[in-house]
């Protein structure tokens, strides 16, 4: 069954960005914006895609970085206007579309093979 | 569902609902029926799939057949038969009642149906009780089960009325309003919108 027209009109309505294509192993740099009180800044989060779910402007996300020894993910939804740009600098060679098993991964072992371009 | 980005840029998860038009198809009062309401018709029907009956009721309110009725009462403004009720009785912000039948869950279990906690432990002699509901009574006193006593059965498909839920957007080309949240009942299923005030 196709999606019902009416819920395809309204997220017509929502603006997604143009992005470069990127896939789960590929390593991102999302700049985003942070409001402070009344002030806005951009913040960088660069790591490793993780999955991208669902479709349309509700898809999201997800991205891992290692911040000291500690791991930190974030889920981004693609349609969010405080999403300002994201680059890809890494293209991976991962054979899954979600590569959760990287969680586990420290050290040496949490390597992606990169694809040359 | 899906959902809208608001002006601060908060994700609302939220539904999308074809509120209209409706026509007013009868007018109940005082006088013959002992209660004052409207009756409202939506979504168009083909008339070979309507009955006789039904044919002569929508022909009073010189409109053709429809799909779903529901009678509202507390309308402040008089209605006579026939007029149309568009997404404009709506107020964008304003709180609304969306009153719908719940998806059918089919023969469910306590755990699924009532929340029961179930059994906590694997081991301890368990091997097959991890979802039973445990003693439903005592013995000789009452001698019976009490009624109303939660156990398995049937589950959704209920009459269910979720209130206060936020009017997000209205869309009048469409006659269309975003509501914040979810609603009862499965895609592309009838609610009936209530307000109070």
């Amino acid at each position: 069954m196709g999606k019902n027209e009416l819920i395809k009109m309204v997220e017509d309505t929502v603006a997604v960005k143009d992005f470069p294509k990127f896939k789960a192993g590929d390593t991102i740099t999302v700049t985003y914006k942070i409001k402070e009180g009344s002030k806005e800044r951009l913040q960088k989060f660069q790591g490793v895609v993780l999955q991208r779910v669902g479709g349309g402007p509700t898809a999201t996300f997800t991205i891992r970085k290692i911040s000291g020894n500690v791991g930190v993910e974030r889920i981004f939804p693609i349609s969010s206007p405080f999403l300002e740009e994201i680059v890809v600098n890494k293209v991976g060679v991962v054979r899954r579309a979600r590569i959760f098993y990287f969680r586990n991964l420290r050290g040496k072992k949490a390597r992606i093979k990169e694809k040359r371009m | 569902m899906t959902s809208v980005y608001d002006e601060n840029g908060k994700n609302i998860p939220c539904t999308v609902i074809q509120a209209g038009p409706c026509i007013v198809t009868q007018v109940r009062t005082k006088e013959t029926d002992g209660y004052e309401a409207i009756q409202l018709a939506f979504e168009e029907k083909k008339e070979k799939h309507t009955t006789k009956a039904l044919q002569g009721h929508f022909k009073k309110a010189k409109t053709t057949p429809k799909r779903f009725v529901a009678e509202f009462t507390r309308f402040e403004e008089k209605k006579n038969y026939g007029d149309v009720l568009t997404v404009d009785v709506f107020v964008e912000g304003e709180y609304i009642d969306v009153v719908g039948t719940s998806k059918g869950k089919g023969f469910q279990g306590v755990v699924k149906r009532y929340n029961f906690k179930g059994v906590n432990d694997a081991t301890h002699g368990q091997h097959n009780r991890m979802r039973a509901p445990g003693s439903i009574g005592a013995s000789s006193y009452p001698s019976r089960v009490f009624k109303g006593m939660r156990m398995a059965g049937r589950m959704g498909g209920n009459r269910v009325k979720l209130i206060n839920l936020q009017v997000v957007k209205i869309i009048p080309e469409k006659d269309v309003i975003i509501v914040k949240g979810a609603v009862p009942g499965p895609n592309n299923s009838y609610v009936k919108i209530e307000r109070w005030s």
